[in-house]
């Protein structure tokens, strides 16, 4: 028939497209996906009994327990504090505004070992806050409240940054609906308001938590390291490795990293809520 | 340079852009692609192109198979909706850019690029914002660095999609005398896509109806203007107003009563009787071979008044409006008779 | 919502007509205002709190940095160990902003420009680095290519080092940094759409000469960006490369490593003098950031 017959009619007019996704696709496996399927290929290894006799340990559900708790704790904190800072950075026009602002973002860009040093030489107790709170008989620095301030720290950005747009794009009109309609302060804040903000607010504290469980740096120095007392589970994976025991530590760390995979899924879960509630996207 | 279009089809899943479509352009022609959207027009604009491949179908230009050839290879102008300037290029870059990315056998001095793209900004009337970025320009500039752009290449087909539909009336206006004179002196075959039928009357040589995929008629202005050929066409092409009528015993009837109107070449059954508001006139409502209805509303400004007339057929109301001289005498709640004094007749749609 | 009876509205609307003081009616009118006694309160704990949390400990590496006076400091910095770790850091970071660099805009491209089936899957994939813990991070290449990794054995037969030597710092490094700067360019890229690059097409470009000459161009903000916290991030990277570091002073120490190997060995003004260099680092890329941010109206 025509001459054409044999040219693909399925072209893309904009070029590259086999090429970039391949590369794309064949960097990504080199780098992220062989590595973290080395991870579990380890912990196959070993067998079902076998696995959970290691997390059953004294020591490593010790480390689990206090990683996890004490990452929930910070979080809840920063959920606490950070709902505070964020309507005082977006609602309230005052002196030094931006500058507290740009502070906001401090624990994000600090590398964690300076972070860790810093916090481990303030809450010591020859330490600026650890003299202060010594004198009341409050310890913090290597025990796991250390653990607990390290984890305050890095996670203080997250809910602030993910709430800061939400509560920045809410408009007004809805507010002055709902004072029109008879509503107090407190009425609005609490019915009109916080509702809007609170797929956001769960987004940032799931985000914290998820920072804080795998967080090393800035915890080793302040933590004591005790086993059994305050050490937590990213230094055991450590501490096996070191032994040799890679099985060990890939069992621990596919734990985390099961946990860390869980929490992502929900954090997408809230976020494409809080689009449906606000339509806005995170 | 000579386009043809032969059977050419496209699908987007189920849904059918472009159906068997056929159509040539003659070499320095300005055809107008007119039609509603998802009638296909910009598609089969974009598989002119090169944006797009057809499912089925040959595209040739000038006897040479197209569809084998990349955008670039095609050597064809395309002009944007909106522009597609690149923004950290100054106009004159911009109107460059086709020479500049040539490979180095066919590309051109530093000099000659020079002048040539002074000669088109000259051409566009903006050679003094030739420093300026687009962000810095109204649309119907920007429109203006888009063409000269586009031409910069000498292409063998100059491609428009709705060009000017970004822009407001006024500017629009300006902008469509002003391609005609392009045109005009350049020569180059034309394409333009327009939803807009004032546009396409106004400018093209020719113009091309579409609707749902398919060509409803191709022809001059007048040709589609005067003598549509489907309902499609008529009421898409200036103004229509549609009275349902029955062809009995080769008579046309409204409301049981003879018209005294030729069939058309009609067999009996429904049909669709189209006329423009200007090709009906106002007559004494007692007579025969007439239209009867109330006047409901009179309105407009200028020499013409528009006379919204409500028929009345078997309880059911067909309102028509009708282009009155000011000076004929007319009240709201009279009755009056209407007679067609140019019209067609169409099948009545299922 | 319960509806106020009649006379209270009436009585809300009279308290109004009282004439109170303009400012009073003024307040009033701003229903989206709080009352000021709430209002310096959350000033006030907000302040306390970023205060105590941020500000002072970040003070703190300055103190401490030169609490020994100047000279230490200087000769800390001055010191062969800390210069190694110094250099070896911006090898590292160097590696990784190129590596990333360009995977971002290859990946940026394949993801903006095209449509597939999987995308999304795709970028979640993408994304995965962000969710896994840097001691895993430098975990999964120790197991790879570890002496009793699975790729140990071969390596060791080659005499190839990744593991305890720099190259597994780099490969650790990326890892963690991966998704930084295709995370910029994609949304921006997704944006500005195909038409320029189909004009520059139609125009007789190829394909590479549009990536460079209109699609480049058009991202250079958000490059930046990327390339400047990628940068940052790499620099500061901790825990991975612990792990996968050999700790070797002058030689595998990162400077992460080198402050953690001076603070534990008690000599805390040198520690914190190298880490005052990176707490600068960090606080050169806020004000960078904020800068480019206000460039590109990010946000």
């Amino acid at each position: 028939m025509s001459a054409t017959a044999a040219l693909p009619r399925r072209r893309r007019v904009i070029p590259g497209f086999g090429i970039t996704l391949g590369a794309t696709v064949l960097w990504l496996s080199l780098i992220v996906l062989i590595p973290l399927a080395a991870l579990f290929l380890k912990a196959s290894e070993l067998s079902l009994g076998e696995f959970f006799a290691i997390l059953a340990s004294r020591r490593v559900l010790h480390a689990l327990q206090l990683s996890f708790s004490l990452s929930l704790a910070a979080a809840a904190v920063n959920l606490v504090f950070g709902m505070l800072v964020v309507w005082a950075l977006v609602r309230y026009r005052f002196p030094g505004r931006r500058l507290l602002d740009a502070i906001v973002d401090i624990p994000f860009a600090l590398p964690t070992a300076v972070a860790g040093i810093a916090l481990t030489n303030l809450y010591a107790e020859s330490g600026w806050f650890g003299g202060l709170l010594a004198r009341i008989g409050i310890e913090v620095a290597f025990t796991p409240l250390g653990i607990f301030v390290a984890l305050v720290f890095i996670g203080l950005p997250f809910v602030v940054r993910t709430v800061q747009p939400v509560l920045e794009d809410l408009e007004k009109e809805l507010e002055e609906a709902a004072a029109s309609l008879g509503a107090s302060r407190f009425t609005i804040v609490r019915r009109v308001v916080l509702p809007s903000i609170v797929p956001a607010l769960l987004t940032g504290f799931a985000l914290a938590f998820a920072r804080a469980l795998g967080e090393y740096g800035s915890v080793i120095f302040i933590a004591g390291n005790l086993p059994n007392v305050s050490e937590i589970a990213p230094l055991l994976i450590v501490i096996r490795l070191q032994e040799f025991r890679y099985a060990d530590a890939s069992a621990i760390a596919v734990v985390m990293l099961v946990a860390a995979f869980l929490l992502l899924f929900i954090i997408n879960a809230l976020q494409r809520w809080s689009e449906a509630r606000t339509g806005r996207r995170l | 340079m000579q386009i043809s279009i032969r059977d050419v089809t496209k699908r987007f899943g189920d849904f059918t852009a472009l159906d068997e479509v056929r159509l040539d352009i003659r070499s320095g022609e300005l055809v107008a692609l007119l039609g509603p959207s998802g009638s296909g027009k910009t598609t089969l604009l974009r598989i002119v192109a090169g944006f797009e491949w057809p499912d089925e179908g040959e595209v040739q230009f000038d006897g040479e198979d197209a569809l084998s050839h990349s955008v670039g290879e095609r050597h064809v102008g395309f002009v944007f909706q909106h522009y597609a300037l690149f923004r950290h290029l100054t106009v004159f870059e911009n109107v460059a850019f086709g020479l500049r990315v040539r490979p180095r056998r066919y590309r051109l001095g530093e000099a000659d690029i020079r002048k040539r793209v002074e000669r088109l900004l000259d051409l566009v009337q903006l050679g003094w914002l030739a420093a300026r970025y687009p962000q810095q320009l109204s649309g119907g500039q920007r429109q203006r660095v888009a063409l000269a752009r586009a031409l910069a290449i000498e292409p063998r087909v100059l491609l428009l999609d709705e060009p000017f539909g970004a822009l407001d009336a006024k500017v629009r206006k300006e902008l469509r005398r002003w391609l005609r004179h392009l045109h005009t002196e350049l020569h180059v075959t034309s394409i333009f896509v327009t939803h807009d039928q004032e546009e396409a009357l106004e400018v093209a040589d020719r113009v091309v109806v579409m609707d749902k995929g398919r060509i409803q008629q191709a022809g001059t202005p007048q040709q589609v203007y005067d003598h549509p050929r489907t309902p499609a066409v008529h009421e898409f092409i200036g103004e229509s107003i549609v009275v349902p009528v029955t062809i009995e015993a080769g008579e046309v009837r409204f409301a049981g009563e003879p018209l005294g109107l030729d069939p058309q070449g009609l067999e009996s059954g429904a049909a669709q009787l189209f006329a423009r508001p200007h090709d009906l006139a106002i007559v004494p409502s007692s007579g025969e071979h007439r239209l009867r209805g109330v006047v409901r509303r009179i309105h407009g400004i200028g020499p013409a008044r528009r006379v919204e007339i409500a028929l009345e057929a078997n309880n059911r109301e067909t309102l028509i409006e009708v282009d009155a001289l000011r000076a004929q005498p007319l009240r709201v709640g009279e009755r009056v008779g209407v007679k067609p004094e140019q019209y067609r007749l169409f099948r009545a749609e299922a | 919502m319960t509806v106020l009876p009649h006379f209270e509205i009436m009585a809300g609307h009279e308290a109004l007509y009282d004439m109170a003081p303009a400012r009073k009616l003024q307040r009033k009118l701003d229903v989206r205002a709080d009352p000021p006694a709430v209002k310096w309160a959350i000033i006030a704990l907000t302040v306390a709190f970023l205060g105590i949390f941020i500000v002072v400990p970040l003070i703190n590496v300055f103190a401490q940095a030169f609490a020994k006076g100047v000279r230490v400091y200087l000769a800390a910095l001055a010191d062969p160990d800390a210069l190694a770790a110094i250099r070896l850091t911006v090898v590292v970071a160097f590696s990784a902003v190129v590596a990333n660099g360009v995977f971002g805009l290859t990946a940026a491209w394949a993801i903006a420009k095209f449509d597939f089936r999987g995308k999304n899957f795709l970028i979640t994939l993408i994304d995965l680095p962000f969710s896994v813990s840097p001691v895993i991070a430098g975990l999964v290449f120790v197991l790879l290519f570890g002496l009793q990794g699975f790729a140990g054995p071969w390596l060791a037969a080659h005499d190839i080092k990744i593991v305890f030597a720099v190259p597994g710092i780099i490969l650790a490094t990326i890892f963690v940094t991966f998704p930084f700067i295709v995370r910029e360019l994609i949304p921006l890229m997704q944006e500005q759409g195909t038409e320029e690059e189909e004009a520059a097409l139609s125009l007789g470009a190829s394909g590479l000469t549009t990536f460079f000459r209109v699609t480049l161009p058009n991202v250079k903000w958000a490059l930046l960006y990327g390339v400047l916290i990628c940068n940052a991030r790499a620099m500061g990277e901790f825990g991975a490369v612990s792990v996968v570091s050999g700790h070797i002073r002058g030689e595998t120490n990162t400077m992460p490593l080198h402050i953690e190997a001076l603070y534990e060995g008690y000599q805390s003004a040198p520690a914190f003098a190298v880490a005052s260099l990176l707490a600068l680092l960090a606080l050169v890329t806020l004000v960078a950031k904020t800068a480019l941010e206000k460039r590109t109206n990010k946000g």
